[in-house]
Order: C-alpha cells, then structure tokens, then sequence
C-alpha cells in the first residue's frame, strides 16, 4: 500500500545542538507505530516538527504525498494530520457534545457558521452521539468536561480527533495520567481506531506498545536506532543499552 | 421517553427559554424605565447606547478572552460616522445612520482587532490604550471634520419612519433605542450559540487546541472584532441620533474603562451579564451623583469593591450561579 505519510531526512537543531539528526519514516493506512525513547531523545522535538509547531533546519514532511514543510499547523491538520496530546487540552467550560460538534463543524468547514447551533442539526448531532457512544461517553455529553473523570478526559481526545477524520493520527501519550483502572477503556479505544487509519503512538508505557504497536520505533539522541517489530525490539542490543536496559533493570528492581 | 433522547432534546428548549425570558426582560424593564422616569428618558436612551457599548465589548472580553481598555474607539467611530454622515452628507435619515454607525464602529472594529490580536496579555492590554489614545487624538485634530474639542453639532435626524419626530422628550429615540437593543440582543444570542460562538469561546480557553483542530483563532477573532465594532457603532450611532452631538468623550480611554468596569459588574461571558451591569452602574451612578454631589465616586468605588469582592463572577455570573445550583439541588 502507499505511504500516507513520510518523514525525509528530518533535521532540527537549536544552538548548534543537533535535537533531531536525519530521521525518516514512512507509514501507510492502517499502519500502527509506536514511538518510544528515552527522555531526551528527541520525541517532543519531532511531533512539533512533524505536526508544524516547529520548522526542520532541512527534511521533508509529506502527507499524501504532498510536501508539508512550508505548510503551517492548521494546514497540515486540514489535510489529515491530527494529534493528541500528553497533557489534556480540553475546553473546561464546555461540554464533549461541544467539543466532538465543534470538531465535525470544523472539519466540514461550517465552524465559522454564525447561525444556528449544532444541537439543532441532526446530522451533526447524531455523528457527535454515535462517537461519543462508541467511546462510552453518552451519558455524559451534556456534562461540563470540568466535571468528568480524567480517564474519560483522555477518552475525549481521542473522540475530538476522529472527528476531524484525520488519515495520520499522532497520540502523544494517550494513556498518561490515567488510573489504572481506567487504562483498559482507552486501549480498547485504541483497538476499535478506524482500521484504514495510520495511528503513531508516543508512549513510555511498555505494556501498553506491545499491545498495541504491529511496529517500534525507537529515538535516541535524535536518531531513530531501532524500526522493527515489537518481538525483535528487546533483543536488539543498542535498544537494550539506550531504552530497555535502563527499563528492564527498573522492572527487576521493582 | 429513553435517557438519550431527554439529553438531546433538553438543552435546546432551555436556550429557546432564556431567549424569551431575556426578551421579554428587555421589554418589561424598558417599559418600567418609561413608566418610572418618563422625565429622564434621556439618561435611559443613554443607558441603552451604553449597553450596546458593554455588549459589543462582552463578545470580545467576555467570549474570547481579548483584553481591552480601548473598546470606546469602536463605539466613537460609530458615533462621529453617522455624525458626519448627517451633518456633513445630508444622511439624516435615522436607519441610514445608523448604518453609517455600523460600518464605522465595524472598520473601527477591523482596525484595532488586526492591531490588538497581534499581542497577548499586557502588551496588549497597552496596544488597546495606545489605539484608543490615538483615536481621539484624530478626532481631535480633524475638527473641520468632527469638530473637534467643540464636539459635532448639525445633527438633525429626519422622523423615524417619516412620521416619528425626534422630540424634544426623547420619546422617539428611546423607543428606537429599545428595538435596536431588541435586535441586537436577539442576533448576538444566535451569534454566542452558533458554532462560530462555540470556535470562539474554545479560542477563550486554549487558542492551541483549536488550531490543533485546524481552525485560525486569529481570522475568527478579527471576524468577532469587526461584528463587536458594528454592534458598539449602533450604540454610537443612538447616541448621535438621541443627543444629536458627538463629544471626543465618546472616543476616550476613561469611556473604554467605564465600559469594562460595567461588564465585570455584570458579569463577563454572559450578554445578561453584560446588560445587567450597565442598568445598575448607570442608575446607581446617577441616582448617588444626586443625592450626594461630593461623594458619590467613593460610593460607586464601594459598590464596585464590594462586588468584585463577594460577587467575582459579577452581579449576573453569581446569582445564575446560585439559581443553576438550586435547580440541580432539587432535582
């Protein structure tokens, strides 16, 4: 199948000091890539890179085929690059029906509508209802987000993004600061993606990679060190002694 | 009837509610005004030119979190456009000035929103205290134009309608003022529900994560400034017409400062709040400058402590507060 989206030869550097040194990827519809390194290694750097937060010294962005570089954020969202993010960043005042309806309004190009309100636009409405549901978040789509559960939070951000019916679905950590408890409905979440969608996961979370991941790919240094399948991940030593080792060792001492 | 469809249908039966309560509060409160002071009606025409002021200033503070202590341009330009219009083109028409009045307030609007949304915070909190500074210092140097410091007088409106003069009782321009008020009141309910209302308050919060939607905060909130600057023209454009003079006082920082102390009396975010606080700051105003000439700004200064302090979320904020919580205690 095609490549939906590629990374060429992406380079960043800030003051001299090289954060993101000749990373290229390449992922195509349906893929599911996980991201993993070590603090340090550069993630944060690439996902702005990649999404357009930050421009590259050179290297190429694609989606489609079509060079981003040059393209900003919102361009780039509005040809189908959508992410998440680490931390929640949800409207506190308004509620998930709000938030998902915005996002379908946004993505059909009605959100600058100045008449009207979604509650009163069946299709809007129905849609926002249908993934809310699917997400197990029916009963509280009325409800300030301010006075939802985190867990149910994070599971909101994931609704917001596959409204915007995005082709590359970047999660930045989709799991972090959720209870234990509350883990299993987002990785079931994460199970039910849409399956022609290409979905890379930033996550530190190890259980969590190798249940979802079908590839790893690990930074370190701003290099990409490790491109493989989940299985050959542990064995192979530069990850063992960048990542894993460090990891390992913790889970035994633990 | 199952859960879903009792969540669906709810909340817009509850906004159609409060459209006709704030309708029919408009209507009752203005009636009460005329009923009660039908010798003052200039001070409530004035009331009503003001609210439009704090409404207009509500959508950009309030509803997208854009701080500024220069909102009186937008309302000024209003003013001085269908000034001129009358008395220097012969536009006396009061529906026509009052166009004149929507298309300078909203110029005005495009002008400082281009300005202003280029800063954040405090340096544009100065940016809107520089613009409006400015303003009037143009009006002020302009006086073949605006009169200057003399204000523009030649302003003679011709009868609303071809029947309704503007008399000396000010009869005519407070009804007219009240059914502008009406009009504006019910456009800007459908404008903070529709899904532009709802891309703004998101702006409000976290300007990121809507872009992270891939949507511009800074194209929707120049498009907010320039329906704020026709709304606040409409209030200059009343003001003109009612008082058939325009004073540089219309276009000053303290007028801008006035505006915002109202809406956060009222309330921000709300346009109940924001009308709310106009009526009690201009009564209380007028009724303690009379009744004591020598202290009545420490009397406004109290009221205005003594809100900000039990009352945070102003007059309107705090007791729908309390309502909406009463309300969820019973059920």
């Amino acid at each position: 199948m095609s490549a939906v989206f590629d990374v060429l030869n992406l380079k960043k550097a800030f003051s001299g000091l090289t954060v993101t040194n000749d990373v290229s990827l390449s992922m195509a519809p349906g893929d599911r890539v996980a991201l993993i390194g070590p603090n340090g290694a550069g993630k944060t750097t690439f996902v702005n890179l990649v999404t357009g937060s930050l421009q590259p010294v050179s290297g190429e962005v694609r989606l489609n085929g079509q060079t981003v570089t040059k393209i900003n954020a919102i361009g780039r969202v509005r040809r189908g690059l959508v992410r998440s993010f680490q931390v929640t960043r949800l409207f506190q005042e308004m509620t998930p029906a709000e938030h998902v309806a915005l996002a379908i309004l946004q993505r059909d190009g009605r959100a600058g509508k100045m008449f009207g309100n979604f509650l009163s636009m069946p299709e809007v409405l129905d849609e926002a209802s249908g993934l809310l549901a699917k997400l197990g978040l029916a009963d509280l789509m009325h409800r300030k987000v301010s006075e939802i559960a985190y867990g149910q939070q994070r599971l909101l951000e994931i609704a917001m993004a596959l409204a915007l019916k995005p082709k590359v679905l970047l999660l930045d950590e989709p799991a972090a600061g959720v209870p234990q408890s509350d883990t299993g409905r987002i990785e079931q979440a994460l199970a039910d993606l849409p399956s022609d969608l290409a979905v890379l996961m930033i996550e530190h979370d190890m259980d969590l990679v190798f249940r979802f991941a079908k590839r790893v790919i690990v930074l370190a240094a701003g290099t990409i060190i490790f491109d493989g399948s989940p299985a050959d991940v542990t064995k192979d030593a530069a990850v063992r002694e960048a990542y894993l080792g460090s990891y390992a060792n913790a889970s035994h001492a633990a | 009837m199952n859960r879903e469809t009792v969540t669906k249908t709810m909340r817009p039966n509850r906004s159609i509610t409060r459209d006709l309560i704030g309708i029919a509060a408009i209507i009752v409160a203005s009636a009460l005004g005329y009923l009660l002071f039908p010798d003052n009606l200039a001070l409530l025409t004035r009331i009503i030119a003001i609210a439009l002021l704090v409404l207009s200033l509500d959508l950009v503070t309030g509803y997208c979190g854009v701080a500024t202590l220069g909102h009186a341009a937008l309302f000024g330009s209003g003013a001085y456009a269908a000034g001129i219009a009358a008395a220097h083109y012969g536009i006396t028409d009061p529906l026509l000035m009052t166009l004149a009045g929507i298309l300078g307030g909203a110029i005005a609007g495009l002008i400082c929103g281009v300005i202003i949304l280029r800063a954040h915070g405090l340096p544009q909190l100065v940016l809107s205290i520089s613009l409006i500074y400015l303003f009037h210092e143009f009006a002020n140097k302009a006086s073949s134009w605006t009169g200057g410091s003399d204000g523009l007088s030649g302003i003679s409106p011709d009868p609303l309608f071809g029947s309704f003069e503007f008399d000396l009782w000010g009869q005519t321009a407070y009804v007219f003022g009240v059914f502008l008020l009406l009009a504006v009141f019910v456009l800007l309910r459908f404008l903070v529900r529709s899904p532009f209302g709802m891309l703004c308050r998101g702006i409000k919060e976290d300007p990121m994560r809507i872009m992270a939607m891939g949507a511009s905060p800074k194209i929707t909130l120049i498009k907010m400034y320039v329906i704020s600057g026709a709304v606040a023209g409409i209030g200059g454009a009343l003001n003109a017409i009612s008082t058939q003079v325009v004073g540089l006082d219309s276009l000053s920082f303290t007028q801008s400062a006035e505006a915002l102390v109202m809406l956060v009396l009222g309330g921000t975010g709300s346009l109940f709040g924001a009308l709310m606080g106009t009526v009690v700051f201009m009564l209380f105003e007028d009724y303690v400058s009379a009744a004591n000439p020598f202290h009545w700004l420490t009397m406004v200064g109290a009221l205005l402590i003594g809100v900000v302090l039990c009352a945070p979320k102003g007059l309107y904020g705090t007791a729908a507060d309390i309502i909406t919580r009463r309300l969820e205690k019973r059920t």
